[in-house]
């Protein structure tokens, strides 16, 4: 289990109650002790209906979470679409179960449910709640999936997702999303700049929950801070600073408020992006004249260029096993899509008919894949290449600019910058097919999104 | 405009101070003839009053008209003045190398400045790959100043890609204001 609660102090004790002996008082027994079948499945050819109704308070002082954690739940198992999320909406007519085995399972048949949830909320003392859940096959009335999570009674939102990612985890083999956050560069202090120079905006990190809930300031030094990406632990972002008046790379671990200069001011050093495990961290330096790229250890030591050109190389991406680095370089002339080892050696170009191709971004497996934003018009669009087949797809289409994207960790999704609504950026997440647009942000302008393990 | 008036007035009322005083010692040169008109409205008809104007030295156009402002009022209204770039470029075109020959120049009057040289972008490029298109345009304005006899001691480059518009609006003409370099004066 890594429920990373973080300062969200919440410790969530999950007890399991083992899905594979769920508590089944409700259902009759069956004639034959048979092996329960634990995946949930549709009518052939569709995806399984689910129905997630509100939680059931058994506390009075939780009827807020308890609706919460429903309304969270569904949304939750909506995002990764693989399960038909049946409205909320339409069960106002299914009687509410005060217990498990009162779930009308005739009504939810009725309904077309294939599936549906029943948990319960209960205040344990003055700051802690249980939470118990159960997902039961509708036709079978068996329970598939049976837990109980204890914890801050101030976190309703962090069950809900705990359980949408173990669900999905059980029934599809899927790592859900639920729990990871994007971070992201915003101006939305209205703050400015101090120096001899007037007008300039403050940007500053932030972060928010997949779902663009709990945005929270990071950086609080009212200078430029840009560019952040996720340490592939989920506690540490790097990003880029102009706190000193020249950009340099800084490491904030947001639950430790602790702060970390693996360049220190060697040359002027900006967009850092972790190895897949941690240990390196690839950035753009002009310490030797030119933008050029560099692999170092995360605490700064070992520094090692990788490209040496006369052009422009930067904006690198890992590839998933760390073996690789796709970057981009105008050698060629223009912004380009480069892929080469993390060695610097067996260079070869990947954009051949972009006018500007930057941020490439390598999707996690199994996607062999790597997104970018390339010039399309008067604006930007987010492309995906194909590594296997050499194929390019475009996911945006010329709703206002849409730059920078970056995958979640199921590589299921991208978020993006994207200046559709009334010209500002925002920060959007989408399925990596194009759709299910959803926006994140929307207090100041937005930029460079990076999604968390 | 405000101050030839007020001149005539305080001249006006030095008149009358002065005709009710006993001269000051000494050899005075002969009044002025503002001095001695009678001060009384003009008759209907007769010729507009004569104007009476005294030019006054402006107090210092000396070099220290710009070696005196504070660091904060030399930025605002800088001498130093931006070269702009064009679309997707870092080359310094024939006016861009005027005005950085001229921000040479200046830069050799007042040996002590230290200056920084900022590289910014338009909107139209990627947020990423204009941090360093950024920091090639101050680098070439820095190589330029080199070779116009600055000394790079004096000189740092940074770049701001995108991040600063100098005019926030979606246009040609503000696209063209934004790709520039701009002189930062840091001490002087």
């Amino acid at each position: 289990m890594n429920v990373t609660l973080g300062t969200l102090v919440a410790v969530c004790g999950v007890v399991a109650l083992a899905a594979q002996a769920p508590q089944t008082p409700a259902a009759p027994s069956p004639q034959q002790p048979s092996e329960i079948q634990l995946v949930i499945s549709g009518e052939p050819g569709t995806p399984p209906r689910y129905a997630v109704p509100d939680f059931v308070a058994l506390s009075p002082d939780v009827a807020d979470a308890a609706k919460t954690l429903g309304q969270v739940l569904w949304e939750d198992l909506n995002f990764e679409r693989e399960f038909y999320m049946i409205p909320r909406d339409t069960y106002t007519t299914i009687p509410v179960a005060r217990t498990a085995e009162e779930v009308p399972f005739n009504a939810w048949r009725e309904l077309g449910a294939d599936a549906v949830v029943f948990g319960t909320v209960q205040k344990v003392d003055a700051n802690t709640v249980r939470v118990q859940v159960r997902l039961f096959n509708v036709r079978s009335r068996q329970s598939v999936f049976a837990k109980e999570y204890t914890g801050s009674a101030t976190t309703a939102r962090l069950y809900a997702h705990t359980i949408s990612d173990e669900i999905h985890q059980q029934q599809r083999a899927l790592r859900g999303v639920a729990r990871t956050k994007l971070t992201f560069a915003s101006d939305r202090n209205r703050e400015k700049v101090a120096g001899p120079v007037q007008n300039r905006d403050v940007k500053e990190v932030y972060i928010a929950d997949y779902d663009g809930e709990n945005q929270r300031r990071v950086t609080t030094n009212r200078q430029l801070n840009i560019t952040p990406v996720w340490a592939p632990d989920a506690r540490g972002i790097a990003y880029t600073s102009y706190r000193r008046g020249y950009p340099d790379i800084f490491i904030a671990l947001i639950y430790q408020g602790i702060q970390e200069t693996p360049t220190n001011g060697v040359g002027q050093n900006w967009l850092p992006v972790f190895s897949p495990d941690g240990t390196r961290i690839c950035f753009t330096s002009n310490r030797d004249g030119n933008p050029e790229l560099y692999v170092m250890n995360r605490d700064g030591s070992n520094v090692r260029r990788i490209t040496n050109n006369p052009a422009i190389d930067t904006t690198p991406t890992w590839s998933p096993n760390g073996t690789q680095i796709s970057f981009v370089s105008d050698r060629g002339g223009t912004p380009q899509i480069y892929i080469m080892g993390a060695d610097g050696l067996n260079l070869r170009r990947i954009t051949q008919n972009e006018s500007w191709a930057d941020r490439p971004t390598w999707a996690p497996a199994p996607f062999n894949e790597i997104a970018f934003s390339a010039r399309t018009g008067p604006g930007f669009d987010i492309k995906v290449y194909d590594l296997a087949s050499g194929t390019t797809r475009q996911i945006t289409f010329g709703e206002g600019s849409n730059e920078s994207p970056a995958f979640s960790p199921n590589g299921r999704h991208l978020a993006f910058a994207s200046s559709r609504n009334g010209g500002r950026y925002e920060i959007y997440t989408m399925a990596r097919d194009g759709k299910n647009v959803k926006q994140i942000t929307r207090d100041g302008s937005n930029y460079t999104p990076s999604w968390s393990n | 405009m405000r101050r030839p008036i007020t001149i005539f007035l305080v001249l006006l009322t030095c008149a009358g101070a002065c005709a009710k005083k006993q001269p000051p010692l000494g050899p005075q040169p002969a009044p002025p003839p503002a001095a001695t008109a009678p001060v009384a409205p003009p008759a209907p008809g007769a010729p507009p009053p004569q104007r009476v104007e005294e030019s006054v030295p402006v107090p210092a156009i000396s070099e220290d008209s710009i070696g005196n402002r504070t660091l904060d009022d030399l930025n605002r209204n800088s001498p130093l003045q931006p070269a702009f770039f064009g679309l997707d470029s870092f080359e310094l075109d024939d006016a861009g190398r005027a005005v950085v020959a001229s921000n040479a120049e200046i830069l050799k009057k007042y040996p002590t400045w230290m200056v920084t040289v900022e590289g910014h972008c338009d909107e139209r490029g990627t947020a990423e790959y204009n941090l360093a298109l950024g920091e090639r345009r101050a680098v070439a304005v820095k190589t330029y100043l080199v070779a116009l006899g600055i000394s790079p001691d004096r000189l740092r480059t940074v770049s701001y890609g995108k991040e600063f518009p100098f005019d926030a609006a979606h246009s040609e003409s503000a696209w063209s204001k934004n790709r520039r370099a701009h002189f930062v004066i840091t001490s002087k």
